[in-house]
C-alpha cells in the first residue's frame, strides 16, 4: 500500500517539478535563481529514476542472478539505487563532511546525511528497501527547494511593495528634458515632474499645480493638492499637472531615501522572539543528535543485558534515524524573521513605519498609551470654536472682532482674522487702544468696539456672561453694550475620540494625556475623548518625569507607548518603552527620535499600528507553537516506533510550508 | 566604521551561523546579517582595514556555510 502511495507521489513530483522547471523557470520573472534551477533538475531526474526503479519487477533482478553469478542482481540493484541517491543527495553529503572537518558538526545536513546513510546501510544489510533512504533525501530536498523558492519570492515581493525609490529625475538642459540619476541632482536644481511620475527629491514648487497621490507614504488614498510655493516631499506621485520643483535637499537626505533606509534596516534589529529562536536552534540540534544516539544504543543494551531479550539493533537504529529526520529546525528559523519582515512591510504600506522587529514586539505588548495633547489629539492650531450669547449676526460679530484686532499679530487675533476670512479693511478702524493683558478698544465704522477678557469688561463696567467651556474667551462690547463672547480653542482632531475608544477595545488598559496647557482646557479635552488620566500645566522636562513615574507604576511585561508630534518631545519619545511620532511627513526630527513613525497625523493610525503588531506577533507565536508541537509529537511517535521516516519527512516539510504561508499573512493588514 | 555588504544565502539558520562567524572574526566589532534584505552590516574596530577584515569574514562564513556569498 505504502509503495503505491509513494509511486503516485513520485509521479506527482515529476509532473510538478517539470512544470516549475520548464514553464515557470523559463520565464524571466519566474524568480528562480540558477541554483534553484539546478536543484530542480536534480529533483526531476532522480525522482524519474526512482519511479522507473520502483516499477521494475524484482523478478528481473532475480533472473540476472541466474544468468551471471548468484549475487549479480542484488549488486546491480544496489548500484542503480546508489547512483540515484548520489544524484539527489551528493551536496548534502559533501556539506556534512565539510561541516565535520570544520567542527560545525550539528547542522541539518549532518542530520540528513546520517539518517539516509544509515537507512541505506540497513537496506544493504537486509537487501530490502532502498526506496526509503532515497525518498527521504528526495523529499527533504524538495522541502528545502520549496522553502528557498517561497522565501526568496516573498522576500522580493515584499521588497517590491516597499520600493518607493524613484529611478530618475528630469532636469531641463538646453530646452530638452534629460533623465538623470537622482543622486546627481544638486540642491537648488529645478527638476520637472510629469503627471504619473514620482517626485524624486524634496523641494519647493516653483511652477505648476497638481494633486499628489501620497498613498505610498501615508497609506492615505485621498489626493493632496499642491500649488506653486508649496513644499513637496519625495515619494508622492504627481497625478494631474506638470510641476517644476526647486530641490531643497540632496537625494540621500530626501524623505524617500530616509524612509527606505529605515524600513530596509528595520529587520536588522532583532526581536526577542528571533533571539529566542536562534538560541533555541543552537541547543536544539545537538540535543536531538545526542538523544538519537541514546535511542539507538541504550534500549538494545537494556533489552540485552537487563531483560535478556534480543537486542533488535535494526529497529532501534531505524527509530533513531527517524528521530534525526524530524529534528531539522528550519521551519522555525525561517518563519519568524519572515513574519516580522512581512509585518513591517505591510505596516509601511499603511503609512506606519516601524524601525525594527523588536519595536513591533514591544508595540504588541503596549498596555499604557501616553499622549501629548497638542498636535497629537488636537490639531495644534487655534480656531474660533463658538460664539455665545450674541445679539447680532455671528458673522457681524466676527467682523467687528477681526477689525478691532486688526493691528495685532497675536495668535488669537490671527485666528479671528482666519475666521473672518477676508483681509480687514484698516481704513474702517480708528482710535485703536491696546490695553496690555486685557484686550483692545477701537472705533470700527465710528462705533466703539471693545474686545478682550473678563478684566477688560470689568474695567469698562460692562456686565458679561462667563463662558462654561474651556478655551480662550473674548468678550465683545459694541457701542458700550455687551454683545456676547467668542470662544477660541485648539480643536480636537476628528478621529481622536474614535481612536481612544478603539485603543481601549484593542486591549490598551490605560490612556494618559500630558499637556502644558491649563487644567480646565486639559480636563475638558480629556473628558470629551474619555481619556483616563490627565496631567496638565507641565513643562517639557516635567513630561519626562511623568513618563518615568508611569513607567515605574506599570507592571512587569506591560509596555508604555508615548505618542507625540516629534517636534519638541524627543526626550520623552526616547524615554518611553516605545516612542510613536505622528505626522512625520517631512519632519526629520520625528523620524530620528521615534521608534515608530506615523506618516500622517490621523490618530487612528496609532490603533492600526498596535493592531498590526498584535496580528504579527500572534502569527509568530502560532508558528512557534505549531512547529514545536508537531516536532515534539513526531519525536515521541518516532521514538516509540509509530512514526516512520516518511511521516517524519512529511512532518518536517509540511510544517515548514505551513509556517511560511502563515508568515505571509502578516502582510495583509489593510483591513485591521 | 560601519559598512553594508550584499550577501547571498539560502536558509535563515545559515544566515544566523554567518552572523556568528562574522562576529567572531578579528577586527569586527559588531555584525548583523539581515536574511530578508540579504545584507550584512559590519561594524569594524578602530583602525581596522575593512577590505582585509572582510576577506577573513568571508573565509569564516564559507567555513560554516559553503553555499554563502558576500559581495565585497
Amino acid at each position: 500500500m505504502q509503495e503505491i502511495v509513494i509511486d503516485i507521489l513520485l509521479a506527482a513530483v515529476i509532473v510538478t517539478a517539470a512544470v516549475f522547471r520548464f514553464i515557470i523557470g523559463a520565464r524571466p520573472d519566474g524568480g528562480m535563481t540558477r541554483k534553484q534551477k539546478v536543484m530542480l533538475t536534480r529533483i526531476l531526474i532522480s525522482s524519474a529514476i526512482l519511479l522507473v526503479l520502483q516499477l521494475i519487477p524484482a523478478a528481473l533482478f532475480a533472473r540476472l542472478d541466474e544468468a551471471l553469478f548468484p549475487t549479480a542482481g542484488r549488486w546491480l540493484r544496489f548500484a542503480l539505487y546508489l547512483a540515484d541517491y548520489f544524484i539527489i543527495g551528493y551536496d548534502i553529503l559533501r556539506k556534512a563532511v565539510k561541516g565535520i572537518l570544520n567542527r560545525q558538526v550539528f547542522d541539518e545536513n549532518f542530520l540528513m546525511a546520517v539518517a539516509t546513510v544509515g537507512a541505506m546501510a540497513l537496506a544493504i544489510y537486509e537487501n530490502g528497501d532502498y526506496l526509503e533512504a532515497i525518498a527521504v533525501m528526495l523529499f527533504y530536498q524538495i522541502g528545502e527547494w520549496f522553502q528557498s523558492y517561497a522565501v526568496g519570492k516573498s522576500r522580493r515581493n515584499i521588497s517590491d511593495l516597499m520600493d518607493i525609490r524613484p529611478d530618475y529625475a528630469n532636469v531641463e538642459r538646453d530646452g530638452a528634458l534629460e533623465q538623470v540619476d537622482p543622486d546627481e541632482v544638486e540642491i537648488g536644481t529645478v527638476i520637472v515632474v510629469q503627471p504619473g511620475e514620482k517626485v524624486p527629491i524634496d523641494g519647493v514648487i516653483v511652477e505648476g499645480s497638481s494633486s499628489l497621490n501620497t498613498s505610498a507614504l501615508t497609506g492615505e488614498s485621498l489626493p493632496r493638492e499642491a500649488d506653486t510655493g508649496d513644499e513637496i516631499i519625495s515619494g508622492c506621485i504627481n497625478m494631474t499637472g506638470l510641476l517644476k520643483i526647486r530641490t531643497t535637499k540632496e537625494f540621500g537626505e530626501s524623505t524617500v531615501s530616509k524612509i527606505l533606509d529605515l524600513v530596509e534596516n528595520a529587520s536588522s534589529r532583532k526581536s526577542r522572539s528571533e533571539d529566542f529562536i536562534s538560541k533555541f536552534a543552537k541547543v536544539y540540534t545537538p540535543a536531538v543528535c545526542y538523544s538519537a544516539l541514546a535511542l539507538a544504543v541504550l534500549p538494545p543494551l537494556v533489552r540485552m543485558l537487563a531483560m535478556g531479550l534480543a537486542a533488535e539493533w535494526g529497529t532501534w537504529v531505524y527509530r533513531a534515524l527517524t528521530f534525526l529526520v524530524i529534528s531539522c529546525p528550519c521551519a522555525l528559523v525561517i518563519s519568524i524573521p519572515l513574519s516580522f519582515f512581512a509585518g513591517i512591510g505591510g505596516a509601511s504600506q499603511e503609512g506606519v513605519l516601524v524601525k525594527g522587529s523588536n519595536y513591533l514586539e514591544i508595540l504588541s505588548q503596549t498596555k499604557t498609551v501616553v499622549f501629548d495633547k497638542t498636535g497629537t489629539l488636537t490639531q495644534g492650531v487655534f480656531e474660533v470654536n463658538g460664539i455665545h450669547h450674541s445679539g447680532m449676526d455671528d458673522a457681524k460679530l466676527i467682523e467687528y472682532a477681526a477689525l478691532a484686532e486688526s493691528a495685532s499679530s497675536h495668535p488669537i487675533s490671527k485666528s479671528l482674522q482666519r475666521a473672518y476670512g477676508k483681509t480687514p479693511d484698516r481704513t474702517r478702524v480708528s482710535d485703536i487702544r491696546e490695553i496690555s493683558g486685557r484686550g483692545v478698544i477701537a472705533a470700527v465704522d465710528g462705533v466703539e468696539v471693545a474686545a478682550g477678557n473678563d478684566k477688560l469688561m470689568e474695567q469698562l463696567h460692562i456686565d458679561y456672561i462667563p463662558c462654561h467651556q474651556a478655551g480662550t474667551v473674548i468678550h465683545m462690547a459694541v457701542g458700550g453694550a455687551y454683545a456676547g463672547h467668542i470662544l477660541i480653542s485648539d480643536i480636537v482632531k476628528p478621529n481622536a475620540q474614535k481612536a481612544v475608544s478603539a485603543l481601549k477595545s484593542a486591549g490598551v488598559e490605560q490612556t494618559v494625556m500630558l499637556t502644558g496647557d491649563g487644567k480646565k482646557v486639559a480636563e475638558q479635552v480629556a473628558g470629551e475623548l474619555h481619556i483616563d488620566t490627565v496631567y496638565s500645566e507641565l513643562l517639557p522636562a516635567d513630561k519626562v518625569a511623568k513618563v518615568e513615574e508611569l513607567l515605574q507604576q506599570k507592571s512587569g511585561k506591560a509596555k508604555l507607548a508615548f505618542v507625540g508630534d516629534g517636534i519638541n518631545d524627543a526626550p520623552v519619545l526616547s524615554r518611553a518603552d516605545i516612542g510613536i511620532a505622528m505626522g512625520a511627513m517631512g519632519s526629520d526630527a520625528a523620524i530620528e527620535a521615534a521608534d515608530v513613525v506615523l506618516m500622517d497625523d490621523d490618530p487612528m493610525k496609532i490603533v492600526k499600528a498596535i493592531k498590526i503588531s498584535r496580528k504579527c506577533l500572534g502569527i509568530v507565536y502560532q508558528n512557534i507553537v505549531m512547529a514545536l508541537g508537531v516536532k515534539a509529537a513526531c519525536l515521541i511517535l518516532g521514538a516509540v516506533g509509530i512514526a516512520n521516516m516518511y511521516l517524519a519527512i512529511f512532518a518536517d516539510v509540511g510544517v515548514m510550508v505551513l509556517a511560511v504561508l502563515n508568515a505571509i499573512r502578516c502582510l495583509f493588514v489593510k483591513n485591521l | 566604521m560601519k559598512k553594508t555588504y550584499k550577501i547571498e544565502v539560502d536558509c535563515a539558520n545559515c544566515a544566523n551561523l554567518m552572523e556568528d562567524a562574522a562576529r567572531k572574526t578579528a577586527g569586527v566589532q559588531a555584525a548583523t546579517v539581515n536574511f530578508m534584505t540579504q545584507k550584512m552590516i559590519v561594524e569594524f574596530g578602530e583602525g581596522q582595514e575593512p577590505q582585509a577584515v572582510m576577506q577573513n569574514v568571508l573565509k569564516a562564513c564559507k567555513k560554516v556555510e559553503p553555499d554563502c556569498e558576500i559581495f565585497l
